[in-house]
């Protein structure tokens, strides 16, 4: 765990990252305009207008069924939305373009609930992977950054081992690690440790807010409250398919504006 | 009147095996060819062509390969087309295969969970590189025991290409038998034979499965 605790013994990913180096601190770097989702004829998205700037961290909470989880998948395109308009470091997402969406995906990583790694590679192919193919790195190149990675999250040791061999927190790890290795300039977290027992939630959380520290933008759908207030920039209370209050976290937490956000955070305390 | 020897019967019965199994591997390579032309397409194609395979399969799959094999040997040649009964068997062979394939397979992709592809997208890989290096060698796994549990259904299924005059195992069988009019020991020799072909094959899906089964413990 030292070396996740450890700023001095982590290799600084978010900042010397080449895909997003042109961009400004505090320049926008995810721009989403009026964008609208639904499934059918059910509106999950109604109307979204977001900006990110780089280094941001962005905490969004709101009930379940709230477009939050959407929100974020729409931001890499792994859902389609209906109307407005979504830029990642001014790249705009066309969904039709296989072009352009693999473009805007190398610089948008996300990690998910269920950690979603690759079971029949070990670990550390599961984060050489997709730089060997995308970027077309060499395979000692992407194996001496894979060892970093994983060192940095911690699991160095298990470069070799598969993943069912691993607990949930590690495997999330080792998902983030995986994030990391295409050198994201946006990394998307859908409620990451909500599939982790609760002792090993930490482990991960750490992680993420080692990555914060370092200048790496992030957007995170939590119900991890007390880690919202401590590690985001910014937190966006999402209800019924709008952002319904933005703030910052002290703000936002202890003098919630809208009954709907009052009620959401009382309801959290029950 | 007899004059036949058990070797006599053995070594016609072993001729005729040769063609059984050249049915075979033309039904298992033509099969898994198009069966799997048949599957990109339909993870790759828009709902159209989904339904058109999807329809094909059924069609295949819910008729019987003996009315497959007479529409190839007697529809192609109502075409004006002359078809031997070896192309005939080509064709239906290799199509009935394909279907069953395809099928078999296209639930092993679709058992793939859904995370699989989406942490693959999101790592920005193409299609083709989700398919090679993500999907299929998870899918592969699962594959495996039912596609070799169905060639050994193929190989038994060969018997039918008698029917358009293929002298096969079954044939050969039933023409020695009314030479020699011992029908018990032939088709018993022709049942020896078909055993010898279909267990090692079984042998080796149990084996495959067994294999999976323990590097996924």
């Amino acid at each position: 765990m030292s070396a996740v605790l450890d700023p001095s013994a982590s290799t600084t990913v978010a900042a010397s990252d080449a895909g997003g180096a042109h961009v400004a601190a505090g320049a926008p770097i995810v721009q989403i305009t009026a964008l609208r989702k639904s499934y059918g004829t059910n509106e999950v998205l109604k109307g979204i207008d977001l900006t990110v700037k780089r280094g941001e961290v962005i905490a969004i909470i709101g009930k379940s069924g709230s477009g939050k989880s959407t929100l974020l998948r729409c931001i890499n395109g792994l859902e389609v939305f209906q109307e407005g308009s979504l830029s990642v470091d001014n790249k705009p997402l066309l969904h039709e373009s296989a072009m352009a969406m693999r473009e805007l995906r190398q610089r948008v990583g996300m990690i998910f609930q269920g950690f979603n790694l690759f079971p029949h590679l070990t670990v550390g192919k599961n984060v050489m992977l997709a730089p060997t193919l995308v970027k077309k790195r060499g395979q000692v190149e992407a194996a001496a950054q894979a060892r970093k990675l994983l060192a940095r999250v911690g699991l160095a040791e298990k470069f070799d081992a598969m993943p069912d061999q691993l607990s949930g927190g590690q495997q999330q790890r080792v998902a983030i690690a995986r994030a990391l290795a295409m050198e994201p300039a946006v990394l998307l977290c859908d409620e990451i440790t909500s599939a982790l027992d609760p002792e090993l939630v930490g482990e991960v959380l750490r992680v993420v807010e080692s990555l914060a520290d370092e200048g790496m933008t992030l957007l995170m759908v939590t119900h991890e409250m007390s880690f919202a207030r401590k590690v985001g920039d910014r937190v966006i209370f999402m209800h019924q398919g709008r952002v319904h209050e933005m703030g910052p976290p002290a703000e936002l937490f202890s003098n919630p504006q809208t009954p709907e956000l009052k009620q959401f955070l009382s309801s959290l305390h029950d | 009147m007899n004059d036949f020897s058990l070797w006599d019967i053995l070594r016609n019965l072993l001729l005729a095996l040769r063609w059984t199994v050249v049915l075979s591997l033309i039904a298992f390579v033509g099969g898994g060819l198009v069966g799997g032309l048949l599957l990109f397409l339909r993870l790759r194609a828009g709902k159209w062509l989904d339904r058109a395979i999807g329809t094909y399969v059924q069609l295949f799959q819910g008729t019987p390969l003996l009315m497959q094999l007479f529409l190839a040997y007697f529809g192609i040649a109502l075409m004006g087309v002359e078809v031997s009964a070896w192309t005939a068997a080509t064709v239906a062979l290799t199509l009935y295969t394909s279907a069953f394939l395809t099928e078999i397979w296209r639930g092993c992709v679709a058992s793939i969970p859904k995370g699989q592809w989406e942490a693959s997208g999101s790592l920005a890989l193409t299609f083709g590189e989700q398919m090679r290096h993500v999907i299929l060698p998870q899918a592969v796994k699962i594959a495996t025991a039912p596609t070799v549990g169905f060639l050994v259904q193929v190989v038994k299924g060969t018997a039918l290409a008698s029917v358009i005059g293929f002298v096969e195992l079954t044939k050969a069988g039933s023409m020695i038998s009314n030479a020699t009019f011992q029908p018990f020991v032939v088709f018993s020799c022709v049942a020896l034979m078909y055993f010898a072909l279909c267990f090692p094959i079984s042998l080796f899906a149990k084996h495959l499965e067994r294999k999976t089964h323990v590097r996924r413990a």
